[in-house]
């Protein structure tokens, strides 16, 4: 074998110190944290990490934060597993392991100066929320932007400050529902597709974000291409099993796709004839 | 390059001086099968075996190999771990060897990996060309009966003794240091031609029933066939294939700590993916939830997605998936065989 073999094994992750812990809600906590080297994380909108607790393991989470200048990040976890069992007991001041950003991004370049349709189910809003920000960030680079987010009920929902944030704003169009109300909820009741019928947009230049879980996806694709979006202006993150995030380990593929690699993020037209996809 | 050849008589004399020199793997009976494992003494070492159970992966992935060491306290430190000791590895069959070469591209492309690229570069392959077929080989229809390059040295047992080609000048240097040898004559270089042709015709009785590059086609058009179910239906999601399969190579990460809860190591280790939460995702979801899901994508990965990184089959024709498979779905030629039959008859 010829070529040169990395000295360095891609597997050791770097460290990152917890700087601050938000309780979101009963299973997520939004964690802050930076890398020890003081170096950016240098990450995209939808890229994922693999964090990890030494003894316990390792999980792939999105960043949840958009690219910043310093150091820090944050990483919004649900508690749902081993690891981010372990993640949700640790304190301010603890360290823990980073290897990536790993994947692809959200089209931020491909879609400036055209209209963003972005649709959240559930904890599908955690890695929109970097890409929110970053488009927030950039506002006037990109043209009319809606916001749909859909969760199960009101005790699922994330971010309440910046989700009132965004509804008081001009600038952008921030819609809301819960499939399952409790006696407080005042809002649209309803699964994420019946807000289509409220918005209206120009489908030729609109780019529609959708990141949700599995079952969302059929539904909120076919609201998009009613309301005339093409195939090709529609974007969607996967969730996989992404054990090592180089392509190797054979746990997130999808069909010859690695989510890992060649994703989380794709383009509608890129899997939409893969029978594992969606 | 001229061929050497180096008696029987002289064989174990040059095991010898390489166990002096080296570890040396090989392949060992015991119980009435053949398996790799460490050489002791010469006569250990056995070069006439039809298949060894587990295929000679296990030396650049092992079953479970640590990726690094760490210890939590008193503040966390990551010890790297990348083995790289020299061993020879004597008595590879050249369809074992044509699952190498081609692992070697899969943890080379993209973000190399140094764990399997380290020992791989450590390690010295003596190839030996087999004498005879495991019932269930079928490597002559894989176009895996011979093959050309990836080894340091390769045998041929010619009767009296082994004819030797040099495939790399580390090989050279090891054979013409400790081995006796001398130049091949005619008679010997013909009697290894013709040794390795008898190899080409070594077919299994049922064998693949049209050519090898006609599989990427046929399970493209095959993708909705019942056949997969069928099949599915009788396995036990028990990943024996996966496990002995030469060109599998799927592994789970994980950490393991010692009792004393401070230092523990991250690891990798072999997992399959006809296994049935191979696929399956913290939140619960399972995105190959059923057997047939899992079946398919064996074969697929081996003849559809790793053929557009190798531009080949990743199936050497070794047979160890057959003979290890309880319900005896897993048997590569007959699945084809029966896919093609449909699709000759007009169906999928």
């Amino acid at each position: 074998m010829k070529q040169a073999v990395p000295e360095i094994s891609p597997y050791i992750p770097k460290w990152a110190e917890i700087s601050r812990i938000d309780n979101l809600t009963a299973s997520e906590k939004l964690f802050e944290m930076s890398l020890l080297n003081k170096e950016a994380l240098g990450h995209m909108p939808g890229q994922f990490v693999e964090l990890s607790v030494m003894g316990i393991g390792e999980a792939p989470i999105s960043v949840s934060s958009a690219p910043r200048e310093n150091s820090s990040f944050e990483l919004a976890i649900r508690k749902v597993g081993n690891l981010t069992s372990a993640v949700h007991r640790l304190k301010v001041g603890d360290r823990v392991g980073i290897r990536g950003p790993f994947g692809t991004h959200f089209p931020i370049e491909e879609a400036k100066g055209k209209d963003l349709l972005i649709v959240a189910g559930g904890i599908g809003l955690v890695p929109l929320r970097s890409f929110i920000h970053f488009v927030l960030d950039h506002r006037n680079e990109y043209g009319d932007v809606i916001i749909l987010f859909g969760a199960r009920n009101p005790s699922e929902r994330l971010f309440l400050n910046e989700l009132d944030q965004w509804k008081s704003r001009e600038d952008i169009k921030y819609l809301d529902t819960v499939d399952r109300p409790d006696p407080n909820w005042e809002g649209h009741i309803g699964v994420i597709t019946t807000l289509f019928p409220e918005i209206d947009i120009d489908p030729a230049k609109t780019y529609c974000i959708v990141v949700g879980p599995p079952i969302m996806y059929r539904f909120v694709i076919l609201e998009a291409k009613a309301k005339g979006i093409r195939d090709r202006q529609i974007f969607l993150s996967l969730e996989r099993r992404m054990k090592c995030g180089l392509g190797k380990c054979g746990h997130c593929q999808i069909n010859h796709l690695y989510v890992c690699q060649d994703g989380p993020v794709f383009r509608y037209t890129d899997i939409f004839a893969l029978e594992e996809a969606l | 390059m001229e061929l050497q050849v180096i008696d029987k008589s002289d064989l174990s004399r040059f095991v010898e001086n390489l166990l002096m020199n080296y570890r040396v793997e090989g392949v060992r009976k015991k119980d009435g099968s053949f398996n790799y494992g460490s050489i002791e003494w010469p006569e250990e070492l056995f070069l006439d075996f039809d298949c060894t159970l587990i295929p000679p992966k296990k030396y650049f992935l092992p079953p479970k190999e640590t990726l690094f060491q760490f210890a939590t306290a008193p503040s966390v430190e990551v010890t790297p771990v990348i083995q790289d000791n020299p061993f020879i590895l004597f008595g590879v069959h050249p369809y074992d060897l044509k699952a190498i070469t081609q692992m070697d591209r899969i943890f080379a492309n993209g973000v190399p990996d140094p764990h399997y690229l380290k020992r791989r570069d450590a390690a010295l392959l003596i190839s030996v060309d087999p004498k005879r077929v495991a019932p269930r080989s079928f490597w002559v229809d894989m176009g895996a009966a011979t093959v050309s390059n990836g080894f340091d040295l390769m045998f041929t047992d010619i009767g009296e003794g082994f004819v030797v080609e040099v495939g790399t000048k580390k090989g050279g240097n090891l054979i013409s240091q400790y081995g006796k040898i001398r130049q091949a004559t005619k008679d010997e270089t013909l009697k290894r031609a013709n040794a390795r042709f008898q190899l080409t015709q070594l077919s299994r009785k049922e064998g693949l029933s049209f050519p090898k590059r006609e599989i990427p086609k046929l399970l493209e058009h095959s993708k909705e066939s019942l056949i997969w179910e069928e099949q599915a239906s009788k396995c036990l999601s028990c990943g024996s294939c996966n496990l002995v399969c030469p060109t599998c190579y799927c592994f789970d990460v994980q950490d393991e700590m010692e009792l004393d809860l401070v230092h523990g190591e991250r690891l990798r280790r072999w997992d399959g993916c006809l296994l049935q939460d191979f696929a399956k995702v913290a939140t619960g979801e399972n995105f190959r939830e059923s057997r047939t899901a899992r079946y398919r994508h064996r074969f697929f990965r081996k003849g559809l997605y790793l053929f557009r990184v190798l531009n080949d089959v990743a199936c050497v024709g070794c047979g160890r998936c057959s003979s290890s498979c309880l319900p005896d779905i897993a048997d590569p030629v007959n699945l084809l065989n029966k896919l093609k039959e449909r699709e000759r008859e007009g169906g999928i």
